[in-house]
């Protein structure tokens, strides 16, 4: 074993003790322990109910991803195919990426109503942006000989995008995938935790309402490990496209 | 102003002045939508009111709270990670799979051991913010040129000093990129906090807003709060623009 992976596994022994040391000096009722919250974990993955709000979550997730996917990468090509359009869109975009996106869900709601069109638009709204950033950012980072190259060739927009921009800008579109993805399932979470009829969100929330710590606990840890996966997931990917 | 900020500007005023004519058309619904005007004016009147004030200063506090904690806190960490490299390798993949994580999964966990306020509200957007000031401090400490590091230690100054005079200047780049994105989760974190679980705040009343069916006040506050994260982020960026232009980057 090496030092780097010794180090981490200490800091994880580490943590867990924490944990365990804090649960047993808050009490069941602010924190459960490591123990506990794992078996209660096992035993909501082993429930068939717990399966219909993962697949409520995962309808969402699986919607607004293509949405973003599509609506991301389009936009991402054509704004970052054009130095105007890139020069117009970009100083734009970093404002729209800050403000909190929770406030426009009741706008959302007021469209769609309490219905999944709205959980999965607000998560998608979420994912777009990330996505377009990164697609034009990495045209940006194109070297300029390839641009060149492509008139030379007489490619026009379409044929420049498809054979020229996609492939060189591919690492950076991967990882524009990999954060449009994480900020698209916060984006469902948050849009469960706040207005739903199912989902991990809507679990979790009720879970708050009920007070029901060694749920909340449990829930928290699976997303958490959900979305860990996925990461280190996309994040293989990505390395895989970067070094070919 | 260029031909982009042309652009730009007549994309934006065009987009407003459509969803005005679309909602006095009536081709948005009122029960949607109010015009952008009446958006504005009916923040005018809540804000001569002074019906929200108690919330504005209630989230206002939080804000600035959260801020000072992921900034300042982002950047203390991210200095001592840099100066204890064991115990940053060992962290690295934490750091940056920390945002995959949908950090709001742990509010519930702090609602039931900070009650529900303040306390749990601020420990959420400084969760979500501090973070992406203890990369950026990472990064900007790790590019401050050797040749820079050199000099300091020829004219001998201590660890302190040379923090002070050497290394956070020239880190100063990345140091504000890092405050800008800090300073925008903190926001957004107090801001989803107070509108999923809440006492007071301007989330919350967007939220009690809206299940009251009162558009007048629900718009007025969220183009109050448009207005001031897209002012404090322009801002911001400006600073940055300017750091660059002085780095000559």
């Amino acid at each position: 074993m090496n030092s780097r992976r010794f180090d981490m596994l200490l800091l994880a022994a580490a943590f867990l003790l924490f944990w365990a040391i804090a649960a047993r000096l808050a009490g069941p009722d602010a924190l459960s322990t490591p123990v506990a919250t794992l078996t209660r974990a096992v035993s909501l993955l082993t429930a068939i109910s717990f399966w219909d709000d993962v697949a409520a979550t995962g309808h969402t997730m699986l919607w607004a991803c293509l949405i973003v996917l599509a609506g991301g990468l389009t936009a991402g090509l054509l704004v970052g195919s054009s130095r105007l359009a890139t020069q117009v869109v970009e100083p734009m975009l970093g404002p729209l990426y800050s403000i909190p996106k929770i406030t426009l869900y009741p706008v959302i709601l007021l469209i769609f109503g309490l219905t999944p069109s709205a959980t999965i638009s607000f998560a998608a709204i979420h994912g777009i942006f990330p996505v377009m950033i990164f697609t034009i950012n990495g045209i940006r980072q194109v070297p300029p000989i390839y641009e060149r190259s492509a008139r030379v060739m007489k490619l026009n927009r379409f044929q420049m995008i498809r054979s020229i921009l996609i492939p060189a800008a591919l690492p950076e579109i991967v990882a524009g995938l990999r954060v449009g993805f994480s900020t698209t399932l916060l984006g469902a979470i948050i849009a469960e935790l706040f207005a739903s009829t199912a989902g991990m969100g809507f679990l979790l929330i009720r879970a708050t309402e009920a007070h029901d710590v060694i749920d909340i606990m449990a829930i928290t840890a699976i997303l958490f490990a959900f979305a860990i996966t996925a990461n280190s997931l996309l994040m293989r990917l990505e390395r895989h496209v970067r070094h070919g | 102003m260029s031909l982009a900020g042309w652009i730009r500007l007549i994309i934006i005023a065009g987009s407003v002045l459509a969803l005005e004519v679309a909602c006095r058309t009536g081709a948005v619904p009122v029960l949607t939508m109010i015009p952008p005007s009446e958006m504005a004016s009916s923040l005018w009147k809540l804000l001569i009111s002074g019906r929200v004030n108690g919330d504005i200063v209630f989230s206002l506090t939080n804000v600035i709270s959260t801020i000072l904690l992921s900034v300042l806190g982002g950047f203390v960490i991210g200095a001592a990670l840099h100066a204890v490299p064991r115990l940053r390798h060992a962290l690295d993949p934490l750091l940056s799979a920390y945002y995959a994580v949908p950090i709001f999964v742990f509010y519930p966990l702090l609602i039931v051991m900070m009650g529900i306020g303040p306390p749990s509200l601020i420990t959420m957007g400084a969760m979500f913010g501090v973070v992406a000031m203890i990369i950026n401090t990472l990064i900007g400490l790790d590019r401050v040129p050797a040749a820079m590091m050199k000099t300091s230690a020829v004219m001998q100054l201590g660890p302190l000093r040379s923090l002070l005079f050497v290394r956070i200047p020239a880190a100063s780049l990345h140091l504000v990129a890092g405050a800008k994105l800090a300073i925008a989760y903190s926001i957004i974190g107090i801001v989803a906090g107070e509108f999923i679980l809440a006492t007071a705040g301007v989330g919350k009343r967007i939220a009690f807003a809206y299940n009251d069916f009162d558009n007048q006040m629900m718009y007025g506050l969220l183009l109050l709060l448009l207005t001031f994260t897209i002012t404090v982020n322009l801002a911001l960026s400006h600073l940055e623009n300017r750091l660059r232009k002085r780095w000559g980057q």
